[in-house]
């Protein structure tokens, strides 16, 4: 490491103003802290820091999405091997294609949206912020497995530039970049976004996989819940079977990349919530707010709204509802700043994300939407908070303003 | 009946470098300063020249507002210099110390009448060590304090503890809450911990406080026992200074003598020393830092509140602590975020270090991390227990917005309030400095 650092020491004068790299000193100053813990020490102010910085932030948030991500990698496998018609699961193989089939995605999100970070902290002579590491897996996981890459390369530039950047980039943001690249590819390609065929890889890729014969039908769960037509509703797999709560839970079914598996997403939440990186207020509150919503509406069930016909339990674990709770509903930045505020956030948005699913049948989910609808009314909600602690204070006051 | 609180938020944080309980010698040095930016709000004006012959206590600058309101010399010398700054602003006055030990005495006796007792503590230089709110500056000798807050335990990381350095002192203290009890129509609070020797002063309420630090700061004291409103101003000082009011009070000196705590991971005998007010340091750190040839950071004051100096530094306000530990810009630590985190010192349960309750840590000087926009939510109000909501107050004062400044609470709190919030802070911002700028700008906008 010694060497490395010598070597860092030894270009760094490139990079400073003057140096004829100048133009790139924020990619590098973004590798130099990557590499090694910054030295500059607090030159006024408190003389320790606490440990935690923006980077360990970032990176547990990506920790604690692996397990969806490897799950997803297993699951693209499974669904195409099903969708192939074949009876053995060759895990390595499975593995395999569903590696290759979303590393491309993976890196055009990443390059795609680093790139334009990296270009915007030149410009603005800012270091690289590390927000986009997130995004950047959250992306291929909430897409379904087979959009195009270019689509994913138009919505990612489209979010960081107009979602993040023009507000003043991490920490600024109103709406969650994830998700805006998500609605984008949702409301500009409709067709090739939804329905049946995407959520199920049906190529090989590079010699890897079969070719599945044309006709074949995939739709996810929800997919079949929404187009669902009187009152018998039977939820199956791929291949025709059923799909119980317990595939739900375990997530090999049809779906988005890594959104499919409640189990992985529960260890997901397990990470961010021992680690203490995310609220467990939100969290908390948007399941609640999504089981009140789930339960009365299987409680006042109609075949009009298919949907009204999930159990609670099942309307929690389908979809992307789930995922969404645990990872997108929680980015602090976009979500509720205030501890009560936390509260009615989260619960609103469970509630949300079940109203829309159940009563609007021309959107399968929800979830994207509800976070999308309270991330506008995320500063509404603090501001109340913030006017109580005012009056609170206001009530004291002997002199009045 | 005495008031009784338990904070619930804050922080204790865990330093290695404690100074044992023993007491040395007086340590005389040959330097001394008085640096008037110790104390916000005094605009210093010359009373000496270069030069000069001063007693101990004998005035060296006033307030340019406040003619009446003194800094004084600590010992007995010839003024050395008069270090001027930008605008001739004065930086620091130096004494050259004679060892004659000739001081300037006022008449012994309790005050009798208010105006009595404000003259003998502006004359004394004592009333600029105590503290006003709103603006956390030197107390404006106009104003009438609704109430005065006295907190008789330090709380900060590796601080002094008054129970030690004040041992046998009751005498003193009650004298200085009668000084104090003619300057306010309030009451006067004295915040302890439980079963302080400090308990059940006369003339004084006692709270009793539990709870993490900063539960040791008069402002947070107060916050929890009466708010400052908009409109009042209510005084705060230590219990070191109210026995120096006592000790002038009783005898007519000012008391100069300071009790110095020595502490920090890079200090070989902690220990705690006595000395005068303003010495200069390096006799007192000369051959006591630790042979690791790290480069070091000499703080005067604690870790969180405290003054950086170099070795050739003076002692800075309020004079009772000097902490030395590691700078830290000499290391080069390979991808510290990814580090599991066993020597991690955090309040953040993403390093295991957080989970070791007992565990000392020495940490340096870094930042251990870049400057960003605010991501996290929630973290300052884990380590401020005053009912302000930290972030938008510091978005009002960021954004110097008056109104929401003063809806928000910016009249209760002082930096050193918030220096928890910048020491826990994801995005690093210079919380202290951000607050000082906010009280700095209100003060000039609104009087």
């Amino acid at each position: 490491m010694k060497s490395l650092r010598k070597y860092l020491d030894r270009i760094k004068p490139n990079f400073e103003s003057g140096g004829k790299l100048h133009a790139f000193r924020s990619v590098f100053d973004g590798f130099e802290t990557f590499l090694f813990t910054p030295r500059s020490t607090s030159a006024s102010g408190v003389h320790i820091h606490d440990s935690i910085d923006s980077k360990r932030t970032m990176i547990i948030v990506v920790l604690a999405l692996l397990p969806c991500f490897f799950f997803g990698m297993y699951n693209t496998g499974y669904q195409h091997w099903l969708a192939a018609g074949e009876t053995q699961f060759p895990f390595w193989e499975l593995v395999l294609y569903g590696f290759l089939a979303v590393l491309p995605k993976l890196v055009v999100a990443y390059a795609v949206g680093l790139g334009i970070e990296f270009i915007v902290a030149q410009w603005r002579n800012e270091e690289i912020q590390e927000g986009f590491l997130v995004s950047g897996i959250l992306i291929p996981l909430i897409c379904p497995i087979e959009t195009p890459v270019w689509m994913i390369a138009i919505a990612t530039a489209f979010s960081v530039i107009f979602a993040k950047e023009v507000f003043g980039g991490t920490g600024f943001n109103i709406f969650n970049p994830a998700l805006i690249t998500r609605a984008f590819l949702f409301f500009a390609y409709p067709a090739q976004m939804s329905g049946d065929n995407v959520f199920v890889a049906t190529g090989p890729v590079l010699g890897v996989g079969h070719q599945v014969a044309d006709g074949f039908t995939g739709a996810t769960p929800l997919g079949q819940v929404a187009t669902c037509t009187g009152g018998d509703l039977s939820v199956t797999g791929i291949t025709g079977n059923p799909i119980s709560t317990w595939d739900a839970f375990i997530g090999l079914i049809p779906g988005s990349f890594g959104e499919t598996s409640t189990l992985c997403i529960l260890i997901g939440a397990a990470i961010l919530l021992v680690s203490g990186i995310a609220s467990w207020r939100v969290m908390l509150s948007v399941f609640a707010g999504g089981a009140l919503m789930a339960w009365l509406a299987n409680t006042c069930q109609t075949p009009v709204y298919p949907a009204s016909m999930l159990s609670p339990i099942d309307q929690l674990m389908l979809g992307g509802f789930a995922f969404a709770a645990v990872f997108m509903a929680t980015d602090p930045v976009t979500g509720a700043r205030t501890n009560t505020g936390k509260y009615i956030y989260g619960f609103m948005i469970g509630v949300m994300a079940i109203l829309i699913r159940t009563y609007n049948t021309g959107y399968p989910e929800g979830a994207m939407l509800a976070i999308l609808l309270m991330n506008a009314f995320a500063p509404l909600i603090d501001y109340c908070v913030v006017q109580s602690n005012i009056r609170r204070r206001m009530r004291r006051a002997k002199v009045k303003a | 009946m005495s008031i009784k609180i338990t904070l619930k938020r804050g922080l204790d944080i865990n330093l290695k470098g404690e100074a044992s309980k023993t007491l040395s010698e007086v340590i005389k040095t040959q330097r001394y300063a008085i640096i008037p930016d110790d104390y916000p709000g005094f605009t210093p004006k010359s009373d000496v020249k270069e030069g000069d012959t001063v007693l101990s206590g004998s005035p060296v600058m006033h307030d340019k507002t406040h003619e009446d309101m003194k800094l004084v010399s600590p010992v007995a010398g010839t003024v050395e210099s008069v270090i001027r700054g930008e605008r001739r602003k004065i930086e620091r006055i130096v004494i050259s110390a004679d060892n004659s030990g000739k001081a300037l005495t006022h008449k012994p006796g309790i005050p009798q009448s208010r105006e009595n007792a404000v003259q003998l503590l502006l004359a004394s230089g004592l009333w600029a060590m105590m503290r006003q709110r709103p603006y956390d500056i030197v107390p404006s000798p106009g104003k009438v304090p609704r109430d005065i807050f006295i907190t008789a335990f330090d709380s900060a990381p590796l601080a002094p503890d008054y129970e030690f350095i004040l041992a046998g002192k009751r005498t003193e203290l009650e004298a200085g809450v009668k000084v104090l009890s003619l300057l306010t129509d309030g009451r006067v609070y004295i915040g302890t911990r439980p079963g302080s020797q400090f308990s059940g002063i006369s003339g004084a309420e006692t709270a009793e406080f539990n709870g993490p630090h900063p539960a040791g700061n008069a402002g947070i004291q107060a916050a929890n026992i009466a708010p400052v409103n908009k409109g009042d101003t209510v005084w705060t000082l230590d219990a070191i200074t109210l026995a120096r009011i006592g000790t002038l009070a009783l005898t007519g000196e000012v008391p100069m003598e300071t009790t110095v705590a020595i502490t920090g991971s890079e200090v070989k005998k902690r220990h705690y020393l006595r000395t005068f007010i303003g010495a200069e340091i390096a006799p007192m750190i000369n051959g006591n830092i630790t042979e690791s040839g790290c480069h070091r950071r000499i703080i005067s004051g604690n870790v969180l509140t405290g003054t950086k100096l170099d070795t050739d530094g003076f002692l800075r306000y309020p004079y009772r602590h000097i902490t030395i530990i590691p700078e830290g810009d000499d290391i080069a630590e390979f991808m510290g975020w990814a580090s599991p985190g066993i020597n991690k010192m955090s309040v953040s349960r993403s390093f295991i270090g957080h989970f070791l309750r007992h565990k000392k840590f020495a940490p340096d000087a870094r930042i251990l991390g870049s400057r960003r926009a605010m991501i996290m939510s929630g973290e300052y109000d884990k380590v401020l227990p005053m009912d302000i909501m930290a972030e938008y107050l510091l978005k009002a004062i960021i954004s110097r917005d008056i109104d929401k400044m003063e809806s928000l609470g910016i009249y209760e709190i002082a930096p050193e309030d918030m220096a928890l919030c910048e020491y826990v802070d994801t995005s690093k911002l210079e919380i202290q400095k951000i607050v000082r700028d906010g009280l700095d700008f209100l003060r000039k906008e609104l009087e």
